[in-house]
């Protein structure tokens, strides 16, 4: 017995020899620990969301840093995934490709397994009910916003539980449609025999704005209005200004939340030393997804900054 | 047989074959950097949970925090366990989660499934002391990569009295009559203790002297514990910055949970 | 004698092209009690005949609710089916925990169809012997699927599987054409009549026999026995003779 608790009761080298590593599996003798991303290297900076009336904004710049050098200046961080929700990626840049790819695969499924569509889908769509919503029946079955946020916050919770994080922060943007508002089980009883006249498919509850944040510990929380890294501190003060709460972002029209984005967008420009130019704007609403990638900064000017005379004391 | 015999190596010391203490500096150099990543945070809020004698009320603010930062307004810590599908019709449970916010729905939602099948399996309703010695298990069995959460665990037990249980994250726990928990703990323990098991009250008509006879906590009315745990929450909100926006109270009677939602100042 | 060569494993095909092990198992759901579903635009019904093995006895279980939007009825072997529903209701439970959505049913349907087919083709293995009704609502409406020991599943406007089946079933045919508008009231009525159509001579539909399972759009599914379906016996079957038309007319 001595004083190493994790020596007792195992065999002594002096005795039995050394351990034969050659034994064990190759993979664990004589290599390195298999490593993991300790720090994103590519980067990309903010992404602005925004929701309104009937849909949401999001927005991110085109670039993708190497540490403090601007390296890509054309790389498109919002991406639309099956016309109904788009992603827009913050951090590293490779692990944004990675979940793109993942993404793409998932879509690809979805509409191999036969749940996203019917046959009428691929041939013209199907008449449109009453209340006039044909067009948006027709792909109702596929994975909304909400859907996809929740399986992408699984995926870096899943990736952060392992030790081999997927080092970004993200917003996702679209529609959804809310669970009915009273949970039924129907209470109608057996003697209840009015022949009700049947109704059309689903009662359509009318899709709203979806828009909500996950990152790469798998924190995930949802608020009308978002942004990641530098535009926590910039972008939502401004926004928040503007929509405090969900029934202010009920009221915002899309012309007005495009407005306070543009405007965020600019401040960002302006005192984010990782931010460029040029961006990338969507807006999600019921008609789909308008997304216009080659933004550029409107009204650029940097005349205000002749007036900045330092920070603290020195005033002349 | 002098080897069996020589129990101490020509260095002084036996051998084994594992690393016997931290090698020197020159080793680190060749192996692989440390690991900078980091896989919890702290979201901020506090939870709070009273028990009375035929309900239970657990409390969250609803405020989500990284730093200085509010992630949002609305992120509630209190989830619904077991009942029907995802709106959970029926549920008779309530969990709240306080801490890593990540965490906090991993486990919630492991829990969730555990009471599913459970009333899938037996075909009945899982009791809250089942419910609460299984969370501790789920917590104690990621002892070595917890949960960074403090759960507090509330509903009637099959005696229809208010049951309420805290825990660490894990998995010690103890069921209590009442309990703080996150970041304004420190602030609405004191004040429980005070208010609820009237710790430090004695009887005003009693003699001064050494012998001052303790107030006996009475069992909770349902108007008053609300009014308690709203002081509760205004206070907090004062002085912790974590804390604030909104408050969401649960109360689990026999004939199910009743959500009620007040606001609580934003700054 | 004649001694058949063909039928020792499911691995095996016969000169003839045919599985003798799929289609052993396929008798085994004809063995089973009746079950019935019918899907109108609205709602899908499921209606199943229970049998007690003696006097004695408690009635078998043929409904099992797995989520909150559909439930299966089986015909055969009683354990392999729930060996498939813990299967369906592991798989729905994944479906909400990964995407936060209830499991289309097609999905569901597919992945227990896949499961069953691999039980044909690998050696040593027994196929499932039971066929399952799949009924219940999802984001594209009401279905119903059928499911076989070979593997194969289609999705039904209206079937039936089980002993004597054949009968329920030419009562659904000739009923096809209501069903799509039929009301829900209407379609529990028409799944008990063609139910009852398969019973034997001797046998009527009674709360303590009968089992019905319904969903719908905004309606969860679920099971009604015993008591709860009194009334719906009573005013699908009790009426004078004649007084509702076509149900009678095919019971001859």
């Amino acid at each position: 017995m001595n004083h190493l608790p994790q020596a007792w009761g195992r065999p002594r080298d002096d005795i039995y020899g050394a351990y034969d590593h050659s034994y064990l599996p190759q993979t664990h003798a004589n290599t390195h620990p298999t490593t993991h991303t300790q720090s994103p290297v590519v980067t990309g900076t903010s992404v602005l969301g925004l929701k309104f009336k009937d849909g949401v904004v999001l927005a991110a710049d085109n670039l993708a840093s190497y540490g403090s050098l601007a390296r890509f200046t054309d790389v498109k961080r919002l991406k639309p995934f099956n016309r109904k929700a788009v992603v827009g990626f913050g951090g590293d840049v490779s692990d944004m490709q990675y979940l793109d790819r993942l993404l793409n695969s998932l879509d690809v499924q979805e509409n191999y397994s036969g749940a996203a569509t019917t046959e009428e889908d691929d041939g013209e769509a199907p008449a449109a009910t009453a209340d006039g919503e044909g067009g948006e029946d027709k792909h109702k079955a596929i994975l909304d916003a909400k859907n996809l946020h929740t399986y992408l916050s699984k995926v870096l919770y899943k990736r952060r539980s392992d030790f081999n994080p997927l080092w970004n922060a993200i917003l996702v943007a679209g529609l959804t449609t809310p669970p009915p508002p009273a949970p039924s089980t129907s209470t109608s009883s057996p003697k209840d025999t009015t022949t009700s006249k049947p109704t059309g498919p689903a009662p359509s509850r009318k899709p709203i704005p979806y828009l909500a944040y996950a990152d790469l510990l798998g924190t995930t929380y949802s608020s009308p209005t978002l942004a990641t890294g530098f535009g926590a501190h910039l972008a939502v003060p401004i926004m928040r200004r503007a929509v405090p709460d969900e029934a202010a972002a009920a009221k915002l029209s899309r012309e007005e939340a495009v407005e306070i984005v543009k405007k965020c967008m600019k401040v960002l420009f302006y005192r984010d030393a990782r931010s460029m130019n040029e961006y990338s704007l969507c807006v999600i609403d019921g008609k789909g997804v308008d997304l216009q990638e080659n933004i550029k900064l409107e009204g650029e000017s940097w005349a205000f900054a002749e007036g900045i005379k330092g920070y603290g004391t020195q005033t002349v | 047989m002098a080897a069996f015999t020589s129990y101490v190596s020509s260095a002084g010391q036996p051998s084994y074959s594992f690393p016997q203490q931290q090698s020197a500096p020159s080793h680190a150099s060749r192996a692989p950097i440390q690991h900078s990543f980091y896989p919890y945070t702290d979201n901020g809020g506090s939870t709070l949970g009273i028990s009375g004698d035929n309900f239970t009320i657990i409390a969250g603010d609803t405020r989500s925090t990284s730093g200085y930062n509010i992630n949002t307004r609305y992120e509630p810590k209190l989830f619904r366990i077991g009942g029907e599908g995802s709106e959970h019709k029926g549920s008779k449970i309530v969990l709240s989660v306080v801490g890593f916010a990540a965490d906090g729905h991993a486990l919630k939602e492991r829990l969730d499934t555990v009471v599913k099948m459970y009333r899938y399996q037996h075909g009945k309703e899982m009791s809250v002391n089942a419910c609460a010695q299984r969370l501790s298990h789920i917590l104690y069995n990621k002892r070595f990569f917890p949960y960074y959460v403090q759960a507090i665990l509330g509903g009637v037990d099959e005696e229809g009295r208010g049951a309420l249980y805290s825990y660490d994250p894990v998995g010690s726990y103890e069921r209590e009559f009442c309990r703080a928990a996150g970041a304004g703990a420190s602030l609405i323990m004191p004040f429980l203790d005070n208010q609820v098991n009237l710790k430090n009250q004695y009887e005003p008509a009693a003699p001064q002297g050494l012998e001052k006879p303790q107030l006996v906590p009475q069992p909770l009315q349902r108007a008053a514990t609300e009014e308690l745990v709203r002081d509760a929450f205004t206070s907090a909100v004062e002085r912790h910055i974590e804390v604030g926006d909104g408050l969401q109270m649960m109360i689990i009677t026999k004939d199910g949970i009743e959500e009620v939602f007040s606001p609580l100042k934003m700054d | 004698m004649f001694r058949n060569n063909y039928d020792n494993d499911s691995v095996t095909f016969s000169p003839q092209g045919r599985i003798f092990q799929v289609e052993y198992a396929q008798e085994a759901v004809k063995q089973g009690s009746v079950v019935v579903g019918i899907v109108s635009k609205t709602h899908a019904v499921l209606a199943a005949l229970k049998r007690n093995a003696e006097e004695l006895s408690s009635y078998q279980k043929k409904i099992i609710p797995i989520d909150t939007h559909y439930g299966i009825a089986l015909a055969g072997l009683a354990s392999d089916a729930r060996v498939l529903s813990n299967f369906m209701k592991q798989q729905s439970l994944a479906s909400r925990l990964t995407y936060d959505r209830p499991i289309p049913l097609s999905e569901i349907t597919s992945r227990i169809g896949d499961r069953a087919q691999t039980n044909t083709q690998h050696y040593g293995k027994r196929p499932y012997g039971v066929g399952l009704l799949i009924a219940g609502v999802d984001q594209k409406g009401p279905h119903l699927f059928e499911f076989q020991p070979s593997g194969v599943t289609q999705e039904m406007v209206a079937c039936g599987i089980g002993a004597r089946s054949q009968m329920a079933r030419t009562y659904l045919e000739r009923n096809l054409d209501e069903f799509e508008g039929s009301s829900r009231e209407e379609l529990i009525k028409h799944a008990l009549r063609a139910l009852k159509d398969s019973l034997a001579q001797d046998k009527e539909l009674t709360i303590e026999n009968t089992s019905l399972g319904v969903a719908g759009v905004d309606e969860n599914f679920k099971m009604y026995e015993g008591q709860e379906i009194a009334n719906w016996l009573e005013t699908t079957f009790e009426r004078p003779e004649g007084g509702e038309g076509e149900g009678m007319e095919v019971d001859s």
